[in-house]
Formats: C-alpha cells, structure tokens, sequence
C-alpha cells in the first residue's frame, strides 16, 4: 500500500528498497577509500599542517604575529570565530527544529548537517583559544573551583555567556548526532567483515539490537534532544551577539543583533550545508537520496533568511541615521564609504543582492548555480562580521586613535588552519561513519520514496 | 534491677596486670608501629620514606636552580634600606640644556628623574630628554675603560702616554685645542683654565650645535654684553616669536614653559591670559600652541621682523629700517597694536642666527621697554656661549692635540666633514666622553668620563643661579669624570668631589654672607641641590645702530626657490641622547613620529609634486650636500618650503641609533661667520617608499566635542562657552547623562568611596603638548620600548599619549562628503593637545566584559589591573571608548626582535644592564596581558602608608602621578576627590567648574579624569 502526495515531489528517487538504502550508504563506509577521497584527504591534511605551523607561531611568539593593534584587539580571530559559529547553526535547525516540525525532507541531510555543526563548532572554538594572549591559561573563564584564592569568573561579561553558551551547544549537539548514529552504526557492525570494524563498530554501536524498546526508546531521546537543542539555535547566536551588542562601541551597541544574528547564522548554515552537500551527493552518487527538492528547499529558506539579513542590514542604517547619534551615524558612513567600503559592499552583494536570484525558479533548481551562489553566501557572511567588527572598531570614539587593521600571513594562516581541520574531519567523518542516516531514510521511503521503475528494478537485481 | 558486681577485662592482660600493660594502660594512643623493628631491619614506613627523599632528590637534582641575582648586604649602607627609595638632589646639564633635578635611587640604583622645586629656573619640572637621561646611564654601549689607539687600556697608561704626548705638544710650540660645548660647570671651566694655565699653547674651544652666536653678537653690539639674557614670560602680556621654539626646545624650554603657563592660565578669579603670536616656517611645538600663527619662509624672517619693527617705531617714534622686502603685514599689524598696548610686558624673540635680526629684535624690545620687566641682560644666562668661528680654526688642522670634552662636532658641526679630514693631520686626539660618537671614534684616546648621574659636578644655568650635581651611584665602569681626568693632566691630584668643593670654596661660597661655615654652606646646597642669589637689575647702556643692518637687509631678499629649515625635536635635541631608546620612541608632539626624522613639506607642496607620505626624496641643497629622506605632510608648514629635523643620522651612536633617518648637520651652511640653519634646496623623487613610524594618523577632531574650545572673550562673557553640554530626552524630560543609570544607584553597584577618591584634572590650556608626562610615566611604569615596526603597527605601550588634533576647514558639514573633507587639515591649522591616558571610569566598560574579574573597581576610584588573572581576550581594550589599553603583544622583555632596544630585555648581550632602570614597586608585563595606566597607584600606596605611619591623612599634593609631577606647565592636577580642601576638587567645584568636563560625557561611563577647555585668546 503506497500513498504518494500528488503534490509533494518524492523525497527520494530512484524508487530506492530498504536494502539499497543501506547498501549505498555502507559502502562507503565498507570499502577501500577511493583515490579522490585520498587526494581531498591529503590535500586537507596538508592545509591543515599549513595551518598548524601559523598556530604554533601564534602560541609561540604571541598575537603580535598577527594583524591587530592597539585599536583594532579584535579582526579575523573573531570574525572567524562568528563565522563558523554560525555556520554550525544549520544542523541542529535542520536536525531538531525541523524534527519537531515533522519535516520529512530533513532526513537525508541531517547527518552531514549535524557533523557540519560540531566541526564548525570545534573550529570556532580553535580561534576562542588562539586569540587568547594566554592560552595556557585558558581555563580560567570557566568557573573552575580553585585554590588560586577567592578567584571567580565575572557572570556580567558576555564572554562568560558565550563559554556556557558555546560549550553547551558543542554537547548537546554531539550528544544528538551520536544517538542518531546509533542505529546506522549497528547497521554497519552487522555487515563488518573485518575484524578490527566489527570491534570499533560495535562498541560505537552501544548494544543496539534494533529491538522495538529500542526504537521507542530512540525516538523518545531524539524528541528530548531535539526539545533541548531548538532553544539553543537561538540561543547560541544571540548570546554571541551580544559581544558586541552589550558594548559601548558604536556599530556595536545595537538592540537588533541577536535576532539579526540568528537569521544570519541560519542563512549562513544552510548555505555551508549546501556547499558540502552538492559535493558530497556527487563524490557518494546519493543524487537520489539528496535530491533537486531539496537543495530547492533549502534555497528558499536561504532567501528568507539572507532577506531577514538585508533587512537587518537597513535597518541598521536607518536607526543610525533616526537616533541622532554622531558617533552611531558616522560608523554606519564610514561602513559604507570609508576605508573598509570595498568589506563593505562585497557583503552587501554577496549576502542582499545574490540569494534574491534565488526567486528565480531555474537558478533555484540548478545545482551549478546553488553551489555557486552558496559560497558567495559564505563569502559574504566572512565580510559581515569582519566589518562589524574591524570597520567598527578601528574608528570608534576618538579620532586621535583611529587605526587600519592589515591582516598578515600569521592571520590568514590560522584562518586555513580551521578550513584543514574542518575539511580533515569532514573527510574523516564521510569515510568511517554514515554520511546519511539509513534509518530515518528508511523510515520515509514508504511514504515518500519515487515508485519502482524499470532502472530501478534492474540496479536492485544488479545489486543482489 | 539490681547492679552486679560484675567485671569485664578488655583482655587477658588486664586480667593479669602486668607492668607493661599498667604502664601503658593510660596512654590514649597505643605506641605501635615502632621506628625499627627488633631485629635491626627496615619497615615499610622506612622504606617509603627512603624512596620519597630519593625521588624528591633526584627531581629537585634535576631542576636547575635559577641563578639569582640579588645579593643582601653583607655590611649594609647605613642610608639604604631594602624597598625604601632615596632621593638626591643633582643637576642635569647637557651642553648647554640645564635643569635641577631630584633621583630616586632604590638599593643604590638611580631609577627615576623628578624636578627639583628649589630651582628658580626648572622650578621643579622635567622634560621628556631629562625624564629618558636615566635610561643613558645604563646603555651598555658606553665606553667601559680607557682606550688608547683602539686597545683596552689603564688609567695608568693613559695618564702616563697622553702625559707624554701632550708635552711634546706644548714643548714643540703647538697648540692644544680644548673642544668643548656650552660649559655650564664652573667646576669643569676652572678644570679648563688650570690645563690651560699648565700648558700655555693651549686654547679652549666652545661651540654649540644649535648656535645662538648671531645673539650673542648681537648683545654684545646692544649692551656690550655677550649673553643671552634671561627671559620672564610670566610677565608677558604678549608674547611675539619668530621662530623661537620657547615651549619645546629653544635655550630653557622648561623654565619657559613653566613661566609662560602662569599667564595661560585662566579661572574663575583670572579671566586675563597673554595673548602669543608666532611666526615660523615649520610647524613647532610653540607654533602649535600660539593664538596667532604665521607660516613664513625663513627669508621672510627678517622682513617681517623689519616690518614689525617699523610698525613699532612708527607708534613710538624710532629709527625706521628700510630696504626690506614688502610681506604681509596683516598679522604683523595686530602684533605691533598689542605689543605697543602692552608695553614694558611684552616680549619679541628670535631664534635667528642672523646679527641684523637680533638686533632689530633688540631694538624692538628696547622701544617698548621689555628690558629689565620681561628681559634682563644685566642677569644674563649661559645656556649658549659658542661660537662657530673658534671651532672653524680648527679645520686648519695645525692643532699638536686636540681634546674634546663631551662633544661630537664631528657629526654635529656644519663642517664636521671637512673637521674630520683636518683632525687626520693632528698628532693627539684625545676624546673625554661616556659614550662612543662619531668623534670619539677618530681618537686616539679614549678617556671615559662619567655619566651625570655618577658624577660630582654643578652648573652655573644664569647669573647668580648655581647648582650642584652629586653622584647618585658609583662609576659603573671603569671610568673618571672629566673633571678628574683634566685636573690629572694639569698635574693634579684631586678627585671631582674635592674639586667641586674647592671651586666653590673659592667661587661661590663668598658671593653669600648668611652662613659663615663653608661646610654647612656646601651642606645646604648640596641639599637643596642649588644656591640662588636674589637677581637685581641693573639697566646697560645701549646702542643701536640702524645703519649696520643695511647690508643684511639687502641679502635677505626672499625668492620663488624651495627652501629649506633645519630644527629640532623635542625629543631627541641635537641627537647626543639618540642612543636612548625611550627617546627614539617618544611620539614628536607635532608629528607624532617615532625613530625617524623626514622632510616636512605642506600639503600644496606635496599636491604639486605629487608626493604622498612616506615617499622618500632626494633633498639637495644650494651647496651640494644631499639626503634621502621620506616626506610627511606638515600642516602648517609654510608654502614652498621643507624642514628637517637635526639629531638623527648617527654613525657611531650605538645599536639603537645608528642608521635611523638622516644626517641634516651638513645642510648648515655659515654665513658670515653665523651658522645658517635654513637655505635654498631642490628635492627630486627617488621612487622609494619607508613608511613613517607615527602613534597618531588621523589629524582632525571630525567636529566632535573632544576637545573642547572658546575664545577668551566668549569665555568672559560666558564660562561654559565652547562647552559641549549633552542632554538625553527621556520621558520625564531632559536630563544629564550622569542622572540615567541603567543600574540602582543606591544599592551595591554604586561603588561608594568613603575613605580616597582619586582623580586627576588636565587643563587643555595649560597644557602645551610637550610630552615630558609621557617619558616620566613610561620610566616610572616600566613602560616597554617596542621598536619602530611596531609602532607602524600601531602598537606603542605607552600608557599616557598626548593627542594632537588639527583643525579643519570644515567644522559644519556632516554630510558623506562632508566627513571626508572634515578629514583633511587646514592648510594653517590650529592645533590643540590633550593628553589621554585610563580615565578610570566609574561605570568602567572594560571591567563589566572582563571574564575573569582582571579588571576591577578599587574602593578609591581606581579602576585597577590584575596582571596574574588576565587571559588576554582583549575585550576590555575594544571596549574602552578612549583607547587607553595596551596589551602585550610579545613577550617584550625575551623575544630577541626587542633585544636592542627594550630596557627591560633579558638577553645575555644586555647584561641585566638595562633591567637596573626598572622601578622595582611596579611589575613587567608578562606576554599577552592587557596594561594600562594605574594612576600610579604604588605612589598612591607609598604616600598613604607614609601618612599612616605618621597617624595623619595624605595632605594635597603630596601624592603625585608621575604624569603630574612632571608637568612643566601644572596641567595636570592630581587629588583626592573626596578631600574638599584638595586643589582638584576647588578647581573642579569652584574655580573652574564651568570649564571641566568628562571627554564623552554623553555615554556616561563616568570618568575620574577630568578636562578643563582650552581658551584661546583670539
């Protein structure tokens, strides 16, 4: 018995069996990595060696080998920082608030997204480190019982929200992605051959028998967590937001931050998402478990959010301009024309203008342009926080110390670092574990799967 | 229920009472595990034991144990005590750059310079090169022990060889040149004489590298006096220079600045102010703080010095001089009406070296009767007493010896070239010097003399004004004082202490009566550190001869070619101290430059030649020297014209100088004997690009209320006249920003100051940017030095800056296009400064953002930096609205890119030598904390436990900031807020409380530092 919606587009195509599900997922998982997994494997390695080598300057000599100076404290460490942040915002979106949403589309992307977010997050965290002048000591913001005295941490300083905001966010979302894993994971045990996989994957695979108590079980945790995680997409943001929203810096000090920076972290997520998973769809052939319905789907949410941020955008000139302040109104002037103007309008196109193709139903549904377009949104959402931050700060209050930030190689090399350590994870990650969860595939192929056709009946007797 | 007899024994031994268990039965603790067992072995505790100290043995033999340096006194000086700092009073002298001064030693070693308000000339005030002089004598570049041809030598050798040499030289008939500058020492002159005496072929010759000979002349035609005369500006009413840089670096700077802030000064009580007109060709710190400046070519000088001498006289009835060039006489006109209105206090000066121009300025003074009210030339001072003609002879080079005595002509003499060629023809060079220069290095005899603070010496700044200079540590090298050397020389047997002592048994001890003992005598002097006789004025006859000028007027003609003048920073003078690092890296007042000279060129010369900053350009003058320099636009500079700053361009200075910027000594030319510090030249671009080292780029104040300003007159009618006074609209109507508080201002998070509450109040017009705070903070604070990359950077550490801003065409338009042009400088701006340094906030935007409390609120008011807990986020700096926090970017004091020039560096070549200068009560960063200014917070500490101690509370005035006590023009006031009889708390509620303001005011972070707006008398 099969119901398909006249209207809805089958979420999966190529009239996929239970068994083909698995099969196309395990088989990466199972076989002998291909030599363009191990070109991109290496090439990441390398970048991240790269990276690592500008990291050990920094922690060696100190922050001075970078760009910043007694003006400018804060410019790509922490616009790096935000930016992987709110990239890693996408997979607990698409993973929890569109499970409590019932949307059913989620589920051949959700893993990736969700592996996406805790590398960002681990990323983002990379630079909290770094662009401390001690990292040694790094430990201190947390509020550590200690025997230094009657040491605490200062619960008024948004960093402090930020650590609790940040670290909780990296669990819960670990926690999220391992238990759905779980059952792909046990899936992977019984099909191990090898020894060493029948191990590993076992004990990963936590006694998962596939019972129904366990599926009952599972579903209740993920509801829980889903529950738990959709506060912090909004959280996370907001509270990093408001490092710069609870200062006294003009082009910081402004009310609309946290929900600007929610809608920017989302559209940013989703647009990251969609790089990699135009990627991953094409390397791994799962054209039919990611398909044109959902990479449409995402770019629609990609034009709400980018027009949420072009609104943001003007909004934030426009009380610039309508609160009189002197200091507030040159800021936003000397975003636009001053010497940072080129960050400036190359976010403005990148992140208002470029996701308005989007209402183009052709662009929308062409993968080429997609997998352009979401770069340039990644681009541009880079610039947004680099002129926050940068274009605010180096002309603030008194001229006297009006300063440039140049960036250096240190900086840029740091930058690299995070793309070698994200992209060695992700690579790591799409080897060794499911890059889309089976299970929950499974669970909406009866509902939402294309009907059998010839192909697909020949590929299921070639694949027995 | 009956009570049994029963009996239960804990065991069979008490059932048996045996001797053992009675006597151990009343032990509370049984006495087991013995130490060692019964048959001689060992016990686990032993064996436990054993490998704990064998472990702990081995760890702690690994460990290497740091070598420490401190060593306790074996036999403790009677007067020095661990922690508690000594200070002596002694002299600086420097050429001819004098003033008194108070060292803080700490366990014997000199740390910091203070003024000594005993002196009537520096009054207690310092500036920024005597502040770094401290830093000198502990430059591991100075000369260590005699040197003869090259060698390592002995006092003995030395002695014995040079003895030798120069009596051949005095038998053979040839003469001995003494080379020396300006002499302020009475001690060293008489030194001078007695060798002469000794060796009658010899000759003393002084000259100076900035020269004031054309004034000395001059006086001498005037007055039959060859001096300088002594100069009063606190009892100027209008003050005209041309080009005199009185402020910054013109003969007496800090007595100048010192006299000129009493008539700046304005409050509540006294609404009058002198009124200071300057004509210059580039823009000098004196310039900067005029009402009235005027850009001239410096061959313009004399004209407008003619026309304003003819505009006088026309009122007054004197001789006119004719032939002049006709100049605008606008400005000249407005000078000549207040002058004459404020006759007999008023006051012209020149810094010309030109005869005709000094002495129409004489001539001008004489017609409106400054002499004996503003000028005294029956008082004269010797800051300047050289001469370029007596040094010329030596460039014949028939001289059989030649000692210079702390002097460089070489590298500072117009004809230093040609100098050094002639000297190759001199048998016996002989150079008397603490530190190699280029000189010293064509010597065959090295003396090593003393540094002044190691030395026993005085000076004789003016007449009647005289002032010891004690040792304040002993040689720390194997060197002698000048002094010492000549009187060794001359046959004598005396040390310096003994020779200062006989000079003044002789010279000064019988000018007084009061004290018949010359033992108290010396006593109080040396304590005092000066002994000041009352100055009388006797009136000189005077001459003027109007026909003598003639001919200089005729040459004076100006002309449509590029020309150049030669001047001097504040910082670095005349490049004798340019091996110091905190020289090199004190931001120029006006520039704002560091460890660079350049060519100053206005902006519609750079338009025409389409230069931008830091193209470096080839400049030659009309005689054919050349250098290559990078060009900053100078606004003010006067059209057509260029200046370079002299000082720089060291050869053999040491590590931290050599190399830096250009030789502009050769540019001089000597015209008639006088030396020229201006000239025609052409520049030519080379192509290349060095970017200048500046602590401030942007110019303009962009029209916000930073500084704040008003004319005298609007002030008169108005007090709170060019106030910036903010009110926030709120619904219960308009009110001041410090009435809101997003907090309960009642409750715990009002910080209540019950005991202190520090602050400190600047006047903006007082103050005239000379930046001695700065140097006077950065040695109190051990301040790193970081080098001239870093300052590029933007990375300088200094915790006090002094903000220069320009003003702008365009003060009204804030349009887009307005803001940009709001940018730019005027073409002759009016310059104002303001020194900024942590406000102390008492809604402190950096203390809420700090994750882990490093920045917190003293119950004092100080908003106070825990070095230990800081991680470094940098968040507090961001968010400082006046950017005041300076975070360590390097390890500064280890990282070798700092070796050279950080005081504090650690390296093996440094020898600990430079950490000696480090006040030990304030610690060094560590990498990758934030620092900022602590208001001095361990004076604060040391004065109040000095009042506890004496069971009383602090008295104003008595607490001082480094900044504070510095300052030579009393800007900046620091007290107790909460004391009502302190000086800031009258200046702030009373006298003048309607021109104290908080800079940003409107976003309420409540500062404890407060601003007075500069009026200016226009």
């Amino acid at each position: 018995m099969q119901v398909s919606s006249s209207i809805r587009p089958p979420l999966v195509t190529g009239g996929k069996t239970l068994h083909d599900v698995t099969n196309d997922i395990c088989r990466h998982v199972e076989a002998k990595p291909n030599p363009t997994w191990m070109i991109a494997f290496g090439i990441s390695v390398l970048t991240l060696s790269y990276g690592l080598y500008n990291v050990y300057r920094t922690l060696w000599y100190g922050i001075g080998e970078w760009g910043l100076n007694k003006t400018v404290g804060w410019a790509w460490d922490i616009t790096n920082f935000v930016w992987w942040v709110g990239i890693g915002h996408a997979g607990t979106l698409i993973s929890a608030v569109l499970l409590l949403f019932r949307q059913k589309w989620r589920t051949s992307i959700n893993r990736a997204a969700e592996a996406m977010t805790i590398f960002a997050v681990l990323c983002a965290a990379s630079f909290i480190l770094c662009h401390m002048g001690r990292p040694w000591v790094g430990y201190w913001p947390l509020p550590l019982p200690n025997t230094f005295g009657s040491l605490w941490v200062n619960f008024n300083s948004p960093l402090v929200w930020d650590v609790f905001a940040i670290s909780t966010y990296l669990s819960v979302s670990l926690v999220f992605w391992y238990i759905g894993m779980i059952p792909d994971l046990s899936t992977i045990r019984d099909r191990a051959t090898t020894k060493i996989s029948k191990i590993v994957y076992g004990a990963m695979s936590f006694g998962w028998t596939g019972g129904a108590k366990d599926w009952s079980r599972y579903e209740s945790v993920s509801l829980i967590l889903a529950g738990l995680s959709t506060p912090l997409v909004l959280s996370v943001h907001t509270i990093v937001s408001m490092d710069f929203a609870t200062s006294v810096i003009p082009g910081w000090h402004t009310t609309i931050f946290p929900p600007y920076f929610v809608a920017g972290a989302i559209f940013s997520g989703f647009a990251m998402v969609l790089t990699l998973m135009i990627i991953t769809r094409s390397v791994y052939k799962l054209e039919d478990y990611i398909t044109l319905e959902h990479i449409e789907t995402m770019n629609k949410i990609i034009i709400l959010t980018g027009s949420i941020v072009g609104v943001a955008y003007l909004t934030e000139f426009f009380i610039a301009w309508y609160s009189g302040v002197e200091y507030e109104s040159y800021c936003f002037i000397n975003r636009a024309t001053g010497p940072y103007w080129w960050a400036y309008w190359c976010m403005m196109t990148c992140n208002v203008i470029s996701p308005q193709l989007f209402w183009i139903k052709k662009i929308r549904r062409s993968i080429a342009a997609t997998f352009i377009i979401s770069i340039i949104v990644n681009i541009g959402m880079w610039f947004e926080r680099f002129v926050i931050i940068v274009s605010s700060l180096h002309r603030d209050y008194v001229p006297s110390s009006w300063a440039m930030f140049y960036a250096t190689s240190v900086d840029v090399g740091v930058y690299i670092n995070s793309f070698g350590l994200f992209f060695t994870l992700f690579f790591l990650f799409s080897k060794f574990l499911p890059v889309v969860n089976m299970a929950e595939i499974k669970s909406v192929l009866k509902s939402s799967s294309e009907t059998n056709s010839v192909v697909d009946f020949k590929s299921n007797v070639h694949s027995h | 229920m009956s009570l049994t007899n029963k009996t239960y024994w804990r065991g069979l031994e008490e059932l048996e009472q045996s001797p053992e268990f009675v006597k151990n039965a009343k032990q509370e603790f049984p006495d087991f595990l013995p130490s060692e067992s019964e048959n001689g072995g060992h016990y686990r505790r032993d064996f436990l034991k054993m490998m704990g100290f064998g472990v702990a043995a081995a760890t702690l033999a690994a460990c290497e144990t740091p070598v420490r340096k401190a060593i306790p006194y074996l036999n403790k000086p009677e007067d020095v005590d661990a922690t508690i700092p000594n200070y002596y009073a002694s002299t600086y002298a420097e050429g001819g750059d004098y003033c008194s001064i108070i060292v803080k030693t700490r366990e014997g070693r000199p740390i910091k310079i203070e003024g000594n308000k005993n002196s009537s000339i520096s009054k207690g005030a310092i500036s920024a090169r005597v502040a770094a002089s401290v830093l000198s004598l502990y430059d591991k570049e100075r000369f260590r022990n005699p040197v003869i041809e090259g060698k390592k030598s002995s006092w003995e050798d030395l002695d014995s060889q040079l003895g030798k040499s120069l009596s051949e030289v005095s038998s053979a008939g040839k003469p001995i040149k003494i080379v020396t500058n300006t002499v302020l020492s009475i001690s060293l002159q008489q030194a001078i004489n007695e060798f002469i005496a000794k060796f009658p072929t010899a000759s003393h010759v002084v000259y100076d590298s900035i020269s004031s000979s054309a004034m000395l002349a001059a006086n001498g035609k005037s007055f039959n006096v060859n001096s300088l005369p002594s100069y009063d500006f606190s009892k100027a009413n209008v003050i005209v220079s041309f080009g005199a840089d009185f402020l910054g670096t013109w003969l007496s700077p800090i007595q100048f600045t010192k006299d000129y802030s009493v008539n700046r000064k304005v409050s509540k009580d006294k609404k009058t102010m002198s009124r200071h007109y300057q004509f210059e060709t580039t823009m000098s710190l004196t310039g900067a703080n005029a009402d009235f400046r005027t850009a001239i070519k410096p061959s313009q000088e004399l004209s407008f010095v003619i026309a304003l001498h003819n505009s006088i006289a026309t009122s007054l009835g004197g001789t006119q001089i004719s032939g002049a060039a006709s100049v605008d006489t606008k400005m000249i006109k407005s000078a000549s009406t207040d002058l004459i209105n404020a006759k007999g206090k008023s006051l012209v000066i020149s810094s010309s070296n030109v005869l005709a121009t000094q002495l129409i300025i004489n001539n001008i003074n004489q017609m409106l009767g400054n002499y004996d009210s503003t000028i005294s030339i029956s008082n004269p001072s010797n800051f300047k007493k050289g001469s370029e003609t007596t040094i010329s002879s030596l460039l014949t080079g028939d001289a059989g010896a030649v000692i210079f005595i702390g002097c460089n002509p070489i590298y500072d003499f117009a004809k230093g070239k040609e100098l050094k060629s002639a000297l190759s023809k001199v048998a016996v060079r002989v150079a008397i010097s603490d530190r190699p220069s280029e000189t010293s290095s064509i010597c065959n005899f090295i003396a090593p003399d003393n540094h002044f603070l190691e030395s026993w010496s005085d000076a004789n700044p003016s007449e009647g004004k005289y002032s010891i200079c004690q040792p304040t540590i002993s040689s720390l090298f194997s060197t002698r004082q000048s002094i010492e050397s000549l009187n060794r020389w001359s046959g004598g047997m005396m040390d310096a202490f003994s020779y200062v002592q006989y000079v003044w048994r002789v010279n000064v001890f019988p000018k007084q009566s009061e004290i018949t003992s010359f033992q108290l005598f010396w006593d109080k002097a040396q304590y005092n550190g000066v002994f000041e006789l009352p100055s009388s004025n006797s009136s000189l006859p005077y001459t003027f001869d109007a026909s003598s000028i003639a001919s200089a007027v005729s040459i004076s003609k100006s002309t449509n070619e590029l020309e150049f003048s030669l001047y001097e920073k504040v910082g670095m003078g005349n490049g004798s101290q340019a091996n110091n690092p905190w020289l090199q890296e004190f931001p120029e007042p006006i520039t704002k430059s560091t460890w660079d000279n350049y060519i100053c060129v206005s902006k519609s010369l750079a338009k025409e030649k389409s230069l931008e900053q830091g193209d470096r350009v080839k400049l030659t003058s009309k005689n054919g020297i050349s250098l290559v320099l990078p060009i900053l636009i100078q606004p003010g500079q006067a059209a057509n014209t260029v200046s370079i700053a002299l000082g720089y361009g060291r050869e053999n200075a040491g590590k931290v100088a050599n190399g830096i910027g250009a030789n502009a000594y050769p540019l001089i030319s000597i015209l008639d004997g006088f030396a020229s510090f201006s000239g025609t030249c052409t520049l030519e671009k080379t192509g290349e690009n060095s970017p200048i080292a500046q602590t401030q780029t942007h110019q303009t104040m962009m029209s916000r209320p930073i500084v704040q300003e008003a004319s005298l007159s609007d002030y008169i009618k108005d007090p709170y006249a060019g106030r910036f006074r903010p009110m926030i609209k709120t619904n219960e109507g308009e009110k001041k920003p410090e009435d809101i508080s997003i907090w309960d201002t009642k409750g715990l998070q009002t910080h209540n100051y019950n005991n202190h509450f520090w602050g400190l109040a600047i006047d903006l017009n007082s103050c005239t940017g000379c930046g001695s705070c700065v140097i006077s903070c950065q040695a109190e604070n051990n301040v790193p030095v970081v080098g001239k990359q870093e300052v590029i950077n933007r990375r300088e550490m200094h915790w006090i800056r002094i903000d220069r801003y320009y003003s702008s065409d365009n003060k009204e338009d804030k349009s887009i296009a307005g803001f940009t042009t709001m940018e730019d400088p005027s073409e002759n701006p009016q310059v104002v400064f303001q020194p900024v340094m942590c406000q102390h906030c008492n809604n402190a935007p950096c203390e809420t953002v700090c994750p882990v409390l490093a920045t917190t609120h003293s119950t004092e008011g100080l908003n106070q930096m825990t070095y230990n807990r800081c991680v470094g986020t940098r968040y507090c700096a961001n968010n400082c609205p006046y950017k005041v926090r300076r975070f360590n970017w390097f390890s500064y004091y280890t990282n070798e890119k700092f070796s050279g020039i950080n005081p504090a560096h650690d390296s093996r070549e440094n020898e600990g030598l430079g950490k000696m200068v480090l006040n030990p009560d304030v610690t060094v960063r560590a990498r990758g904390v934030m620092e900022k200014c602590s208001m001095c917070v361990q004076r604060i500490q040391s004065g109040k436990l000095a009042a506890k101690i004496e069971k009383r509370r602090p008295i104003d005035g008595e607490i001082e900031t480094a900044c504070s006590s510095s300052c030579p023009s009393d800007a900046i006031i620091f007290g107790d807020m909460n004391d009502p009889e302190s000086r800031i708390t009258k200046l702030l509620s009373d006298t003048n409380k309607e021109r104290a303001y908080h800079l940003l005011e409107e976003i309420n972070v409540k500062p404890s530092v407060s601003y007075l707006s500069k009026i200016r008398n226009v």
